[in-house]
């Protein structure tokens, strides 16, 4: 199997009010293609901060981390833009999605980017709408949609690109229990039949489950690796 | 879905605060174009001034008459092609809140030396032939509902005493710009009387208005008018007809001035309401810039977002203010008397400044939403609480 994601010898740290935070420390992660895997570890271990760098969101201070064969901590920021749009799709915990925008418009937003028809971005839309259980939501607005639903939208915003990987924070914290089972299933389905590599975030161990690898940080470093 | 369709639902996203920036925007835009419109009007009656005219009057003062025998003296310079006078005779028409002009003139060359006054040959000969009888602009005959035939009284100040007038014509301008809101009568009609009730008055006209054939010759001109009648009793100041109209708007300059900084001012206000509903909404979607740049939208798809919701917002608001312009400074006319302003349009420059305002306001109101769109990172925008 090849390795899609290489994380190596990667350093992280924030600056506040002159003071440095250390976030990861000397970190090295490989994640293999259509790989599932689950980042866990207690508030502030810096797994956000290890899929922000990994989905090229934010930027390591020091190491490599590369992503498809793309060293991405290299790429200027609209290189980094375009990549993100070819290559990574996001689910967020809170769904982000834009509320003046319909499903199928918040779905078709990163399809604008692409020099895809109209009727071309709308087959994509309706599939990726139909694979998360919602072609019959199109026209619904954020605030018309469950939570589930809403984070299925994103879900489905996320595939409509077809990206090389998946990054998922806490998809299900701001869930119910059924909401939350239907949003894993939906991923394992993504992972299995789809062939997706995906990288969640989760303090969940339920969530954790579905992944084929789960990996623990704390205070920067993994552990139990 | 295209980019166009995002910044109009972002632009509507709260009704009521876009709503009542583009009514900001559509009351600084009439108040703008009024502001412009009366500054304009006021500095257009220097451009309708002729190159080929000089004005002559009294060395001391424009108050002080000149004897109606220069007439003759000037005509004879070389370069002169004709000369005719004119005399201010205020008088009230009915009440004295009627303004216009009321001037006495030669009748047998007023009109020579103003081809922009048009009459009809008929009016202009029935008009000559009258002693008492006037020519009044198209605007009066308007306003007051005055035709062909109809008296005119004046009471006079200038020239005490009733007089009694017959409308023998009506003149229009040639151009826009052209005054059509004064009455003109006989000069030989005024002089007439004041030779009987106050002899030391008569045969004194207000200014000289000189026809030159070369324009290029006027300053040449004008100083052999002035040396003409230098070391008389009532030496002369010779000018071009613009140097004389400039003249008289400066006087004036003040209170234009003012008005010019208030119409400027009124764009400055409007700019930081537009500003201020930009930054408000740019902030409130700090957290949507992060989702859209996380998705891939470059820093000049989020300068397009917020540059195109900030002139879409000033264009509507911009786009009414300058519709309701024109209806507005027509209402403003009718209701001013006429002669205050001897013609009221909007100026194609005042409509070229609006548009200008329009499209800076909505550029500037959106440069700090832009700029702290593009500068706040990705992370930082997910972690904003607005």
């Amino acid at each position: 199997m090849n390795s899609i994601i290489k994380v190596k010898n990667v350093f992280k740290s924030y600056w506040r009010n002159s003071i440095e935070i250390p976030v990861l420390n000397d970190l090295s992660l490989e994640v293999e293609e259509g790989e599932f895997l689950a980042l866990m570890g207690p508030s502030g271990s810096g797994k956000t901060t290890l899929l922000n760098l990994i989905a090229g969101i934010d930027r390591p201070t020091k190491g490599e981390i590369i992503v498809a064969d793309t060293d991405i901590s290299k790429l200027n920021e609209s290189s980094l833009a375009k990549w993100r749009a070819d290559h990574v799709g996001f689910v967020f915990q809170f769904y982000n999605l834009i509320p003046v925008l319909t499903a199928y418009e918040n779905v078709e937003l990163p399809l604008l980017l692409t020099k895809l028809s109209k009727a071309e971005r709308k087959k994509h839309v309706e599939t990726a709408l139909s694979i998360v259980g919602l072609a019959d939501r199109l026209n619904h607005y954020p605030k018309q949609l469950s939570g589930g639903q809403e984070q299925r939208v994103a879900i489905a915003r996320a595939i409509v690109t077809d990206p090389t990987i998946l990054v998922a924070d806490e998809p299900t914290g701001d869930l119910d229990k059924k909401s939350a089972s239907e949003i894993l299933t939906l991923m394992d389905r993504l992972n299995k039949e789809f062939k997706k590599t995906i990288v969640m975030v989760t303090h969940d161990p339920h969530a954790a489950e579905k992944a084929s690898r789960k990996l623990h940080l704390e205070k920067g470093e993994l552990v139990g690796v | 879905m295209k980019i166009l369709k995002l910044i109009f639902k972002n632009a509507f996203r709260h009704k009521l605060r876009t709503l009542l920036t583009i009514l900001g925007i559509t009351i600084a835009i009439i108040a703008f174009g009024l502001l412009r419109t009366v500054v304009t009007i006021w500095d257009s009656s220097v451009d309708a001034t002729m190159a080929n005219r000089l004005i002559t009057r009294q060395a001391i003062s424009f108050i002080f008459p000149l004897p109606v025998s220069y007439q003759e003296k000037i005509k004879s310079i070389d370069g002169v092609s004709n000369v005719t006078f004119a005399t201010w005779f205020q008088g009230v028409y009915k009440d004295k809140n009627n303004f216009f002009a009321r001037i006495a003139v030669d009748v047998e060359t007023f009109f020579d030396v103003y081809p922009e006054f048009l009459i009809d040959a008929q009016q202009l000969e029935n008009f000559k032939k009258q002693r008492n009888s006037c020519v009044i602009g198209a605007d009066i005959a308007e306003q007051y509902k005055l035709k062909i035939g109809d008296p005119m009284t004046l009471e006079g100040d200038i020239y005490p005493g009733r007089w009694d007038f017959v409308i023998a014509g009506i003149y229009k301008g040639k151009n826009k710009n052209t005054d059509e809101t004064q009455m003109i009568f006989h000069w030989n009609y005024i002089n007439e009387r004041m030779k009987v009730e106050s002899p030391i008055r008569a045969n004194e006209v207000g200014w000289y208005i000189v026809q030159i054939k070369d324009p290029n010759k006027s300053a040449i001109i004008s100083e052999q008018i002035d040396a003409l009648f230098r070391n008389s009793s009532a030496e002369t100041k010779t000018e071009t007809e613009k140097a004389f109209a400039q003249n008289f708007v400066a006087s004036s300059g003040a209170i234009i001035s003012a008005m010019n900084v208030m119409s400027f001012a009124i764009i400055g206000i409007i700019m930081l309401v537009v500003a201020n509903t930009m930054i408000m909404s740019a902030r409130e979607r700090t957290r949507e810039y992060a989702i859209l740049k996380t998705l891939g939208f470059s820093a000049k798809h989020l300068f397009v977002l917020i540059l195109g919701e900030s002139l879409l917002i000033s264009f509507i608001g911009g786009s009414i203010g300058i519709s309701l312009i024109f209806p507005i400074v027509q209402g403003f006319e009718q209701a001013m008397p006429k002669g205050i302003f001897p013609f009221f349009f909007v100026e194609p420059i005042t409509i070229f400044w609006a548009i200008v305002s329009i499209i800076f306001v909505g550029f500037i109101s959106a440069v700090f939403p832009i700029q702290k769109a593009l500068s706040t990172r990705i992370v930082d925008g997910f972690r904003f609480v607005g």
